[in-house]
């Protein structure tokens, strides 16, 4: 017991300063290094978007040269998948899943550290190469050759950089499993983990399973550039399409490890301000791990223009088709929860029931260019660009936003400002919807995706789309200012913050001590996940 | 901390007034909100099978957000209700399973016929090879001897800004690729480069120009007319600067274009390329022609361009 406290006595000297951050293994530092990172990106990346609209504001050319658009549309993709959305989503995993399954930390504390700080140096490397010799990428995020290796002196730079980005999430992956797997208190079965952990645990899956597919693709592009090999080189006997079937392998499954969080984080929010248990349950367990094994087998939607034999064209318009089903079980399930509860909306479920209506709508568009022989119509169109945003930005976005603000009060042990909150939250849905529903019809009508000029017919809705846009990038400015805020003081929050709140976090004082739970919690017994037996047992013991 | 009903429903009407825009009269004058319906029996299945979708879409978002709506209004905590404590129901669960499914099926059947015919190629009365350059298109009437470049016309001061963009900004080209009506036309796609897309949204066709493959399309083009398309994936620096342009022309008028064409002897008009062009290998072996010694669109006459 002695040998215990001394352990603990020698584990809180953590270094002060600098490199209290750089040196740190705690979940929560690691957690709020990632929260930043990300929140630092989406600045970097939004920048990069509004110089995109800027210069589609009005046809012809005039701010930026053809190339250096180019390699903002790249650059903004890279930067929000892998610098936003991914290290967001790692982040609030740090903090929150230890907390959630009533653990010390996470499982492999030092590989955390080194997840962490592989990213700047990785975006550092990524960045850099738009002052190189040939401007940065310009290729597409999709780095499909013969077009990717006409890069310049960036090429190996950015090839690495997003060996490095593979690396850090395969890491952080790792982590993610084995804290799940092995640190849960006694007592939490599977079956009991709040969703935020399960769908965590299949993310981390799906990651695991295909980043190395993604740095192999992308190793393969760099011996075809740089020592002779033809992968996806025709004219030595090898095959351009290869590469976009190796990338949409890794690709598809990305897009799902980009919103497979999301939908845990909705599903924590939702029962809270309903005051009522999420419905289905196992449902919402089974539908997300059908979503994780679909995702695997859909890949070549992404590439049905490349020419694929009709039963391959037939068969992933019916496996991406059956996405819907799933996913439609999600969306009714929030519904029902939201069914004969009794509701209050404060900004966290503002952001999550805004998430269901317009990433349901982001589903829709996905059905509909799921369908072939339309989908030769939508293909690289705007169209698809309407499609991943309302689903990425809407959807991934606004439910990190919406974490951000559910667990912010227990972070930080501040409430923040409701007015400011709702303000940022009004703002960035009407904008949001400004900047991308019109990109649906001006998609429709014909507008190729990654050009920088258009015809005269697609002026009107490039305007307003660009006009969102600003609106949109102005209002998270709000939010900015609001977490700053919240971080340096506020009122007390209480240790449950919201009157509905279930699960172990909400146990722990706000802000909760620096190692979790240095006793693991009991959760054994009659506690169900339902009715929340346990969580009152711990209530009066405590 | 109470919210206000009358901003829901503020919000709500927003999105149902987008989507009534959406499902609008699609002939409206103002600037195209809609997918064409397109000049070949394709091209109109295909708008046939996106408003299908759409609309399923659209009953189902009706079914779904006035669930919510009705739950967002009634079900609030200021309305002194508890909250009720159901959470299971193995039979909704079910209906919700299988009502999708069904509906999916529903769908997948006609989008599946219309999929094997556009990919039947056979029977067809004619083929164009068409080949993908950094930034331009060859065309090659394969049964005719007659091939050609076709290059953006729109002038540099057009694009930037320097003089007024006309109508067809950025969607005009030198020769433009002249196709018989009521004819079922096999299209042959590859790229000499990097990956492009041919696309012309009238007649349905998008296929992918990949150096190293030659991918089959076809079209029947049911009306005379000029259709316009662009490259479709993006292909470098000038992707958005490198047009489709198709004239579709009665069987008989086609007959002595093409007859025109094979007899002329041609020379390739010398002149600078109109394109934002870098020099390029790749592209320095075609000759744009002068964008201002080309004739109205109306004089079918080509000047062909000959590598």
């Amino acid at each position: 017991m002695s040998t215990t406290t001394a352990d603990e006595h020698h584990d809180d000297h953590h270094p002060s300063g600098i490199m209290r951050w750089i040196t740190t293994t705690n979940h929560k530092d690691i957690g709020t290094l990632y929260l930043w990172f990300s929140f630092i990106m989406f600045f970097i990346g939004g920048f990069m978007a509004l110089i995109i609209r800027t210069e589609l504001f009005e046809p012809g050319m005039q701010f930026v040269d053809p190339q250096f658009f180019n390699s903002m549309t790249t650059m903004h993709a890279i930067v929000m998948i892998f610098g936003v959305v991914m290290p967001a989503f790692t982040g609030l995993a740090n903090w929150l899943i230890p907390l959630m399954i009533g653990a010390t930390d996470m499982a492999l504390p030092r590989m955390n550290n080194w997840s962490f700080w592989i990213l700047p140096f990785a975006f550092a490397m990524m960045l850099s190469t738009l002052f190189m010799d040939g401007g940065g990428p310009a290729g597409g995020w999709t780095l499909y050759p013969p077009l990717v290796l006409q890069t310049g002196d960036a090429f190996p730079f950015v090839i690495f950089a997003i060996h490095f980005m593979g690396m850090s999430s395969i890491m952080g992956a790792i982590n993610v499993v084995a804290t799940i797997l092995n640190m849960r208190a006694p007592g939490m079965t599977l079956m009991k983990m709040p969703l935020f952990v399960w769908t965590w645990l299949i993310t981390a899956y799906l990651l695991i399973a295909v980043m190395p597919v993604l740095a192999g693709g992308v190793t393969m592009l760099l011996t075809d550039k740089f020592f002779e090999t033809s992968f996806f080189n025709a004219a030595g006997g090898g095959d351009p399409v290869l590469f976009q079937h190796i990338f949409w392998f890794f690709g598809h499954p990305e897009v799902y490890i980009l919103i497979l969080p999301s939908f845990g984080v909705i599903s924590s929010i939702i029962p809270t301000f309903a005051r009522k248990p999420l419905f289905g349950y196992s449902s919402m367990v089974y539908a997300t791990a059908s979503i994780a094994f679909l995702s695997f087998i859909v890949w070549a939607h992404h590439m049905f223009t490349v020419g694929m034999p009709l039963a391959g064209e037939l068969f992933f318009m019916l496996a991406t088709m059956l996405i819907a089903v799933p996913t439609g079980v999600k969306v009714f399930n929030w519904v029902c929860t939201m069914w004969r509860g009794a509701m209050t909306f404060e900004t966290p479920m503002l952001f999550a029931i805004a998430f269901i209506i317009l990433f349901t709508i982001g589903g829709f568009s996905g059905l509909m260019l799921a369908i072939t022989p339309a989908d030769f119509q939508y293909h690289d169109t705007y169209f698809v660009v309407a499609h991943f945003h309302y689903v990425l930005v809407p959807g991934s976005i606004f439910a990190i936003i919406a974490a951000v603000y559910y667990w912010l009060p227990k972070w930080t042990g501040h409430m923040y400002s409701e007015f400011w909150g709702k303000t940022h939250f009004w703002l960035s849905t009407i904008f949001v919807n400004i900047t991308f529903f019109p990109m649906h019809f001006v998609g429709l009508a014909g507008m190729p995706r990654r050009i920088p000029d258009y015809a005269l017919q697609f002026s009107d809705y490039n305007q307003i789309a660009t006009i969102g846009a600003f609106g949109f990038g102005f209002a998270q400015i709000i939010f900015l200012g609001l977490v700053i805020a919240t971080i340096r003081g506020g009122v007390k929050a209480t240790d449950r913050v919201w009157e509905g709140a279930e699960g172990l976090e909400w146990t722990l004082s706000s802000p909760p001590p620096y190692h979790s739970f240095t006793t693991p919690p009991n959760v054994k017994g009659e506690w169900n996940w339902f009715t929340h037996q346990h969580y009152e047992t711990v209530k009066t013991r405590s | 901390m109470k919210d206000n009903p009358i901003k829901h429903s503020l919000r709500y009407s927003l999105l149902g007034g987008l989507i009534a825009l959406f499902s609008l009269d699609v002939s409206a004058d103002i600037q195209p909100y809609n997918m064409t319906e397109g000049v070949t029996q394709i091209s109109k299945e295909v708008f046939d099978l996106h408003m299908l979708i759409f609309y399923i879409c659209c009953v189902i978002g009706i079914i779904v957000f006035g669930a919510m709506i009705v739950s967002l209004i009634r079900d609030r905590k200021s309305k002194g209700v508890p909250p009720a404590d159901f959470h299971e129901s193995v039979l909704l669960e079910f209906v919700w399973t299988a009502i999708p499914f069904a509906i999916l099926i529903g769908i997948a059947i006609p989008a599946a016929k219309v999929l094997i015919d556009m990919e039947d190629v056979s029977d067809s009365e004619m083929t164009v090879k068409v080949t993908g350059y950094q930034w331009l298109w060859h065309y090659d009437y394969i049964d005719h001897d007659v091939d050609f470049y076709s290059v953006l016309k729109t002038s540099r001061n057009e694009i930037y800004n320097r003089s007024e963009k006309n109508e067809n900004y950025l969607l005009e080209v030198d020769n433009e690729l002249v196709l018989p009506t009521n004819r079922k036309v096999r299209i042959l796609i590859t790229s000499n480069d990097v990956i492009h897309a041919w696309w012309v949204p009238d007649l349905a066709v998008k296929k992918d120009a990949i150096p190293g493959y030659i991918n089959q399309a076809w079209t029947e083009i049911d009306e005379p007319g000029i259709y316009r398309g662009q490259c479709a994936e993006l292909c470098g620096r000038d992707h958005g600067f490198m047009p489709i342009v198709v004239r579709a022309l009665p069987p008989e008028e086609f007959d002595a274009w093409v007859l025109q064409q094979s007899n002329k002897t041609v020379a390739g008009s010398q002149g600078s390329s109109i394109s934002l062009q870098q020099s390029n290998k790749t592209v320095a072996d075609s000759q744009g022609s002068n964008a201002s010694l080309q004739q109205e669109n109306k004089n079918i006459e080509q000047n062909a361009l000959i590598n």
